[in-house]
């Protein structure tokens, strides 16, 4: 494994008496398609959390491209290259749907190149990610008139625009249809082999098995598999957590 | 339009309104445009931190008054040279003192904004109603403080003695009516500079919603104090003149709730998203409390604005510059 993009050690976060990630330990190297799977409860979303400083961990520590990123607040980690989408879509509704995508071309690839994008340079930017996620043809919308799989491709297209080196998607195909599903993670694939490294949370494992190039299991913040899919799920552990014993 | 074109817009509408009113020869009609100048200020001020980031603040009387006792502060120092200095000091600050007004506008601006970080950092990790009672707490504090200060006044109050007449404006009550023209075109201007920034985005994305603002770089705390210093600075200037207006100063009229009631039904009156709905929510209820006060009863203006208000909340929640949007997409589609 090359040097990794992203390293998780000993990671540790609780809510009051409730443990929500015990020491968990994650490695990814750039360019992975990493998935990331779990029960309800499990610490996948929390882990998100404390990887984008959304939350602070109490225990361990996150190291991004080489660089220690405990007690950076979440617009510094989205800086650096980490960005994420959200569970249940977050956008801007004041604003059309190529105005969301013009926030983080103004606030983080402005910072990253060390000057302002230009006007050109963010409309030439802005209708390129929105070409690519098909939403080209309602950039002047507003996201509330937006169907749930548009949003979903609003939110990837938004993280998009930072951009990142490393995309957490969070659930993105979480009540969509089949075909919903299909063209999600064949946009995903498509953002993966554009040079992004992916790690994707998923319950649906159609896709999760379609998308991961290796698969990480968390039960009860704790990581009980790590390696290729289809070992992973042949794992006793995991059929146990998913199934019960 | 252009920034240099629109402060010219407004410096022509200001010295239309000036000369209108100096025509009529009505000294009242300067009183009662400061009030409702004052509350343009007020208002717009805000809508900076209200309006534009969605953080309620429920203690502008006490920005207000951060301007107001910066005057009376800056005032009683140049009454009480002697007492204060030594005879070596105090001589030469006999040639700077009393201050222009003009200049403790600036100095109330100055404190407000120091006293708006302060606050910011103290309390924007709070939302909602959490930050509004901070802000209104705030309010309280700096009254009890001020209540207790004997300097300035304290529970007794203070009175101020402008001179009569000012070289070229006249009545003292033209020039002051000027200098809040002067604050109005400085006001708005700045809310429409944010408005049409990156900074103006950002403040967008902290309303709309702050946690995916900082997931895409927004550095939300940094912008909201930014917000509470520009918010806190306009409140502190509008203050400033008041007590030049009206002579004597007590905390009670100072700290007036209907500041903080004011500061809040206007812009949602007139609409939040925009610098022009402020100023419209303080046209249209300033005149209205002030022809109120002069037919009925000076004791109608809070029932008038909350009257307003509930009315603004039910029918048209987006205030009346939403209203005028909402109307123009409709004829757009049809």
């Amino acid at each position: 494994m090359s040097a990794p993009l992203l390293q998780v050690s000993q990671l540790g976060k609780r809510f009051g008496g409730f443990v929500a990630l015990d020491g968990v330990d994650l490695q990814v190297a750039p360019g992975e398609r990493v998935g990331l799977i779990g029960p309800n409860g499990s610490g996948k979303s929390t882990l998100v959390n404390c990887i984008c400083g959304t939350l602070h961990n109490e225990t361990g520590s996150v190291t991004f491209a080489g660089e220690t990123v405990d007690g950076m607040v979440a617009h510094e980690r989205t800086r650096r290259g980490l960005a994420r989408s959200f569970q249940l879509p977050r956008p801007f509704t004041s604003m059309t749907v190529a105005d969301n995508i013009r926030v983080p071309l103004l606030y983080t690839v402005a910072f990253r190149v060390g000057h302002h994008v230009t006007e050109a340079e963010a409309d030439e930017r802005c209708m390129e990610l929105l070409k690519l996620v098909a939403l080209d043809g309602k950039a002047a919308k507003n996201p509330r008139d937006l169907t749930q799989v548009e949003m979903r491709k609003l939110e990837l297209a938004r993280a998009m625009a930072a951009d990142p080196k490393l995309l957490i998607a969070d659930e993105s195909m979480a009540g969509l249809s089949h075909s919903e599903v299909e063209d999600i993670v064949a946009l995903l694939i498509r953002l993966n082999e554009s040079g992004i490294t992916i790690i994707m949370i998923e319950h649906l494992m159609r896709a999760v098995m379609a998308f991961s190039q290796r698969l990480v299991v968390l039960v009860s913040g704790k990581k009980i598999a790590d390696g290729k899919p289809d070992d992973v799920i042949k794992e006793r552990e995991v059929i146990g957590a998913y199934l019960g014993q | 339009m252009r920034t240099p074109v629109f402060i010219l817009v407004q410096i022509a509408i200001a010295a239309a309104l000036y000369f209108s009113l100096r025509a009529i020869g009505n000294d009242y009609l300067f009183f009662l445009g400061y009030t409702v100048l004052q509350f343009v200020v007020l208002a717009t001020a805000w809508n900076i931190l209200g309006g534009y980031c969605g953080y309620v603040n429920f203690g502008s009387s006490g920005f207000f008054a951060i301007g107001v006792y910066t005057s009376v502060f800056l005032y009683t120092v140049g009454q009480s040279l002697d007492d204060l200095f030594p005879a070596s000091i105090a001589g030469p600050l006999h040639a700077i003192f009393p201050l222009p007004v003009p200049v403790d506008v600036v100095f109330g601006g100055i404190v407000a904004g120091l006293v708006g970080l302060g606050t910011g950092y103290l309390t924007l990790r709070l939302r909602g109603v959490f930050f509004a009672i901070a802000t209104l707490a705030l309010a309280i504090v700096l009254q009890t403080f001020v209540v207790n200060w004997s300097f300035v006044g304290g529970s007794r109050g203070a009175y101020i003695i402008p001179p009569d007449k000012v070289p070229v404006f006249g009545p003292y009550i033209e020039f002051l009516f000027a200098l809040m023209l002067a604050l109005v075109i400085i006001a708005l201007t700045t809310a429409r500079l944010i408005e049409r920034s990156r900074l103006g985005v950002g403040f967008a994305t902290i309303r709309d919603d702050e946690l995916a603002a900082e997931a895409c770089g927004v550095p939300t705390l940094k912008l909201k104090l930014i917000a509470t210093v520009l918010s806190g600075a306009l409140m502190g200037m509008a203050g400033a003149p008041f007590p030049f207006y009206i002579g004597y100063v007590e905390p009670g009229s100072a700290f007036d709730l209907s500041y903080a009631v004011n500061s809040i039904a206007m812009p949602m009156i007139g609409g939040t998203t925009s610098w022009v709905g402020p100023m419209i929510g303080a046209l249209l209820l300033g005149t209205l409390q002030q022809i109120a006060t002069v037919t009925i009863s000076s004791a109608v203006n809070l029932l008038i604005v909350g009257l307003l208000l509930i009315g603004f909340v039910i029918v048209a929640p987006n205030g009346i510059v939403g209203l005028w949007q909402g109307w123009m997409r409709k004829r757009s589609r049809a």
